[in-house]
């Protein structure tokens, strides 16, 4: 478990933030640029001190004002990847990724290995090189495999893509979740791009003007009003994750979530897989009868659970599927009234199954 | 090719010249680094003072260097009574006042660099485990080393000349402290001293000029490596 209440005061900028997560896993700390999730990583990770404040990675105290404990950055085993990847121009690649090894406690019970590290990143062909020589993406992937080398409890990631073009962006993003998933290293990783954090987290930490104003799974973080107006109501969409079921040969993906099957455009989806997929409001439409030849192909019961309103005409409705999941519909509050939508009523949601694509990403492993 | 007292002169120029940047160094890093990364009161009175040798007229260095370091001087008894130690009018008290003459120009050169030395790659040592010195040896100065390197290489070529502040605290005396600026005066104070004099500004003028040439090919290869 990581818990961590910290307050920082910065000339008229208040930082006060306040969540438990559990471990390992990837928590992502999300708000909008300015929201204070820089100086949150400098805190956590000892750069900066509080003013006051607790941290505790799993058994680890690593800050207690009250007690007087503030273990030094050194000290902490805190690894940052940092947004530009800040990698020591003196030193190549091999000493790069070899510096914080160096420096780190040879007892633990299971070391990252330096092979490893190289096999998962793909690093071996970079080793003699000098970071000048490196693309954004190769940086960063270095980057990321000296902080894991430097044994850390906790990892934390400050915007790692940020700096990166998209396509170089999507170069990194395999090699993370392929970190996500062969260590039990607990980390925090900051963004500002709600798609790369359903690629990544399952669990997220929401944080507006320095105060941390949601903390859940990430389906019910996806559903809270502060994230939409964070988002904007164009990428307003609740995030649900269900197990896929069957591939057909043209690459339509059925999914199930709790008693309903959505099919889905998923690339390379492999049967068995859990999957985190994000529905945008705008694209579900809601009927109270059954609806009968349609070319949609998501067609799925659901209950109304409330009615809240939305941004120009239009009302948000919160809807329960096959009991395991939430989805949200953006509909007007013309055809609300009219077709007399209430809480607790039955009705069917039409997804277009085309419209779940590029909303797919491979979800965390649990 | 070179008599006798051309070499003594040439050789006691570039001892001199490297004890005093050696002097200098570890000094003008930690001075550097006091006025970078320290905030401290009488901070600027402190900045002015390092920098005093280069607006005082090198004489007036030459001075107070034997008021403090002379044999009966505060610092200079004090060693003489316990050591055995005698700077005045002798060659290691010419490589300290050439030292002292040049400390600001390195001080500058490596403050330029620890001032323009990215903080976020000793943030970034910090989180991988190391401790301060351990930061400063491994980050901090192997990448402030251009800096070093060139406040060294000036300090070098500004001591082979140092004059003033050499002849009033050490003296001219041969195979001493009588450096290639000190020969030619004397040379130029000599009836026929002139070949001589003119032979030793020869001398001078090569060594400059390599040493100038040698300043950029350093700072060159040190961009190559560290990508710049």
């Amino acid at each position: 478990m990581l818990s961590v209440q910290l307050t920082k005061r910065r000339g008229e900028f208040v930082l006060d933030m306040d969540f438990t997560t559990p471990t390992p896993g990837i928590t992502a700390l999300f708000g909008r640029s300015g929201c204070g999730k820089s100086t949150a990583i400098a805190l956590m990770a000892g750069l900066l001190s509080p003013d006051a404040g607790r941290v505790q990675v799993d058994d680890d105290v690593l800050v207690d004002t009250v007690r007087g404990i503030e273990v030094s950055a050194h000290g902490r085993r805190v690894g940052v990847v940092f947004q530009d990847p800040r990698l020591f121009p003196h030193l190549r690649v091999r000493g790069n990724l070899e510096y914080g090894s160096k420096r780190s406690a040879s007892h633990l019970p299971h070391p990252v290995r330096f092979d490893e590290i190289i096999g998962l990143l793909g690093l071996e062909p970079l080793l003699a090189r000098r970071p000048h020589e490196l693309s954004g993406g190769e940086k960063q992937r270095v980057a990321l495999g000296r902080a894991l080398l430097a044994q850390p409890r906790l990892l934390l990631l400050d915007e790692p893509l940020a700096s990166l073009d998209s396509a170089r962006r999507e170069d990194v993003l395999p090699y993370l979740e392929r970190l996500r998933d062969a260590f039990a290293i607990p980390m925090v990783y900051v963004s500002h791009q709600f798609d790369e954090v359903l690629r990544l987290a399952s669990r997220v930490v929401l944080l507006d003007a320095g105060r941390t104003v949601a903390n859940g799974d990430i389906a019910t973080v996806s559903r809270h009003p502060a994230l939409r107006a964070i988002v904007g109501p164009d990428a307003v969409g609740a995030v649900v994750s269900g197990v896929v079921e069957r591939v057909d040969p043209s690459g339509l993906a059925q999914l199930r979530i709790g008693d309903a099957l959505l099919s889905a455009e998923l690339d390379a989806a492999v049967v068995g897989q859990r999957i985190q997929i994000q529905v945008l409001a705008r694209d579900v439409i809601i009927a109270t009868e059954p609806p009968r030849a349609l070319s949609v192909r998501n067609v799925v019961s659901a209950r109304i659970v409330s009615i809240t309103p939305d941004v120009g005409r239009n009302v948000l409705v919160e809807l329960d599927v096959g009991r395991t999941a939430t989805l949200l519909a953006r509909i007007t509050a013309r055809a609300s009234e009219e077709l007399q939508l209430a809480s607790d009523m039955q009705a069917w949601v039409l997804i277009k199954a085309v419209s779940l694509r590029g909303h797919v990403f491979s979800a965390p492993a649990r | 090719m070179l008599s006798a007292a051309e070499t003594d002169a040439l050789t006691l120029s570039l001892s001199i010249a490297a004890r005093s940047v050696l002097f200098n160094l570890p000094f003008a890093i930690a001075v550097a680094w006091l006025l970078t990364r320290t905030r401290f009161a009488g901070r600027t009175v402190f900045d002015a003072f390092v920098h005093l040798p280069l607006v005082l007229p090198p004489v007036v260095v030459g001075y107070l260097l034997l008021v403090l370091f002379g044999i009966r001087g505060p610092i200079g008894g004090w060693l003489y009574e316990s050591f055995g130690i005698q700077l005045a009018f002798t060659s290691t008290g010419a490589a300290l006042a050439t030292a002292v003459m040049s400390f600001p120009l390195v001080v500058r050169s490596i403050r330029i660099s620890l001032e323009a030395l990215d903080g976020g790659l000793e943030d970034a040592a910090r989180t991988l485990g190391a401790a301060p010195l351990d930061r400063f040896f491994s980050i901090t100065l192997p990448l402030i080393t251009p800096g070093i390197l060139a406040g060294a290489v000036t300090a070098f070529a500004a001591g082979l000349g140092e004059f003033g502040a050499v002849i009033t605290f050490a003296s001219n005396i041969p195979g001493e402290t009588r450096t290639l600026p000190l020969a030619l005066y004397t040379a130029l104070q000599t009836p026929d001293g002139d070949s001589l004099a003119a032979r030793l500004a020869l001398i001078s003028l090569s060594l400059g000029l390599a040493g100038l040439l040698v300043a950029e090919f350093l700072s060159r290869a040190l961009r190559v490596r560290l990508g710049r």
